[in-house]
């Protein structure tokens, strides 16, 4: 239906009409998405409680309960990253052979990707909280004897982070990882070069920019973190993440004006990570690769 | 695992092999370490996943390994308790239409930006991809302020069109490089014979398309099931969708069983994990993260 509409206003381009099919799809997303965007930026330097432009922003950052949030998030956030990444590159390597366990053991992790985090935080309050299977298992075990303490707090955001983080990197690694010809590293290995020295010669600086891509989006994926932090967290206190207070402010104190200027705080914070990311990897990047292209 | 060589890379088992022997013990570590990490990984999830089953058909279950006895009084009671009759409706048909208006939009402006040249193309494909990179809760928020300004906000084309935002640059990516592979004499031939761009696109290009359409239409359908943020921004309290009816439930425990809660939990699980399934059938699990990862830098 819309192809028709959109196929009607060809002759108008001159250059390429089958140009003008990418119109409605660009009018849908300028509209739900860009205009937003541009709206929400122009209302956070409209404040509602009046005050100058910069009002919402200056509020934002003096009030203990509003900048703390982005330092909250982002001590979830880093370390969350870390592990997906780090436990995604051992994980993308013992599978990257295509045998019948890797392909299983791949499947498998599909699985944790579409629970969702809602789901997770509900199995997960189960499963971890005070009488959960896997405190019963600790103290089966004798490992640990006090109370397990894993839900309503720091540790069961972190954990939901991973379960719904680690699938999601270790995927993307993978096909990152079973990208890279394997006979550049048996070529390294045939002159002497051990496991290690074939990762760190060969496979890191190749891997180099899709990590990075896997870091950059692991990354903004744990910072939005938003429904663990609720329910699994302590949303007043230790795990009171960014999206949180711009939720809070949105729809609870119906300040739009407020909640678009954490928004955007939130969404220039992502960025900056982001760009220091993709900056560091080309720091990174330029020595070994020239040397291996030639 | 390391005795089985692959069928396909025999030439490289020799040398697997040698080196294995080679490398002794800490190698060995090694490989145990990340497989034993992986399974614990695996095993907690499983073991997640399995209270949550075993709760939901559970009696009474309380500081032992197993409950009491089991019932399935607790999907009756979801069923009555949260509505859920409705919730499936709404989920229903925002999702069905979710798909529907990603790939009727979507699958056009990926054969634009597989094949045509335009001005602006750039920038066009600027506003596709940064959808998929901004998380929803950043975008979500100004997009929900303004869906209720103009008194979308709580509707259900309200939380549709929300859906839409990262549903449709999701299509686009994945058809692109999709559409990129087909022939491009086959068009050259089609429009010899005097087809236009419309009666190309039906009797030519779109029998080519329907796999790629099916594995994009039903990866959009997962993760629109899945996408909690949108919704719960912009749905209303009839038009949740059933994600944010389980969010509401957990986050008010204590009010229902949480038997009930975790019935409600299976039901969300169960449909997933099917459309998942039947999506797995069309798309390798690798490719469909790094297909539409991949798409911007022209791989």
């Amino acid at each position: 239906m819309s192809a028709a509409a959109s196929v009607s206003m060809t002759p108008a381009a001159r250059a390429d009409g089958r140009g003008w099919l990418v119109a409605p799809a660009l009018v849908c997303l300028i509209a739900m998405f860009v205009y937003p965007f541009a709206y929400g930026l122009f209302l956070s330097f409209q404040p509602m409680e009046g005050g100058g432009v910069f009002a919402n922003y200056l509020k934002f950052f003096t009030e203990p309960t509003l900048w703390p949030t982005v330092l909250i998030t982002l001590k979830l956030a880093v370390p969350a990253t870390l592990i997906n990444v780090g436990a995604s590159i051992p994980a993308a390597f013992a599978l990257r052979k295509s045998t019948r366990a890797s392909k299983f053991v791949t499947m498998l992790l599909v699985v944790p990707v579409t629970l969702g985090t809602v789901l997770i935080a509900d199995g997960m309050l189960t499963y971890y909280g005070p009488n959960g299977w896997f405190p019963q298992a600790l103290h089966a075990l004798g490992l640990y004897h006090d109370e397990v303490r894993l839900t309503h707090n720091f540790w069961g955001v972190l954990i939901s982070l991973v379960i719904s983080g680690f699938p999601f990197a270790f995927l993307l690694i993978l096909s990152y990882v079973t990208g890279i010809d394997p006979t550049l590293a048996r070529a390294a290995s045939t002159l002497g070069a051990g496991p290690w020295q074939q990762f760190r010669l060969i496979y890191l600086p190749l891997l180099v920019p899709g990590l990075t891509m896997a870091a950059c989006l692991s990354f903004v994926q744990a910072f939005s973190v938003f429904p663990s932090a609720v329910l699994l967290g302590v949303p007043a206190g230790a795990t009171r993440v960014v999206s949180i207070a711009a939720y809070e402010a949105a729809f609870e104190s119906y300040d739009y004006s407020l909640a678009s200027c954490v928004a955007i705080v939130m969404g220039f914070v992502q960025l900056v990570i982001v760009a220091g990311m993709l900056g560091v990897r080309r720091a990174f990047y330029s020595g070994p690769t020239t040397g291996g292209k030639g | 695992m390391t005795t089985q060589a692959p069928v396909g890379q025999s030439a490289a088992a020799p040398i697997t092999r040698r080196k294995m022997r080679r490398e002794g013990p800490g190698s060995r570590l090694w490989r145990a370490l990340v497989w034993g990490t992986m399974i614990f990984f695996l095993v907690n999830v499983a073991l997640m996943i399995a209270t949550v089953t075993m709760n939901s058909f559970a009696t009474r279950w309380f500081g032992t390994p197993l409950p009491e006895g089991f019932t399935l009084h607790w999907y009756a009671q979801a069923w009555r308790d949260f509505q859920l009759a409705d919730v499936l409706w709404v989920t229903v048909e925002v999702v069905g239409a979710v798909v529907l208006l990603s790939i009727a939009l979507g699958v056009p402006a990926a054969y634009a930006l597989a094949r045509a040249q335009f001005p602006g193309k750039k920038l066009a494909m600027l506003v596709f991809l940064l959808p998929l990179m901004v998380p929803p809760v950043t975008y979500g928020i100004p997009m929900a302020t303004v869906l209720y300004k103009v008194g979308l906000g709580g509707t259900l084309t309200g939380v549709i069109l929300a859906n839409l935002v990262p549903s449709l640059p999701f299509v686009i990516l994945v058809m692109t490089p999709f559409i990129e592979q087909i022939d491009p004499n086959l068009e050259a031939a089609a429009r010899i014979f005097g087809a236009n761009t419309l009666k190309y696109f039906r009797h030519v290009l779109l029998p080519l398309l329907v796999p790629g359409i099916l594995a994009a239409g039903l990866l959009v359908l997962v993760r629109t099931i899945g996408m909690f943020e949108l919704t719960f921004f912009t749905a209303g309290p009839d038009t949740q969708t059933l994600v944010v009816a389980l969010y509401y439930a957990v986050f008010s425990t204590g009010v229902r069983a949480p038997q009930s809660i975790d019935a409600m939990a299976m039901i969300y699980m169960a449909i997933t994990l099917l459309w998942v399934l039947i999506a797995l059938q069309f798309v390798s699990p690798t490719q469909l993260v790094s297909r539409v990862k991949e798409a911007p830098k022209g791989e």
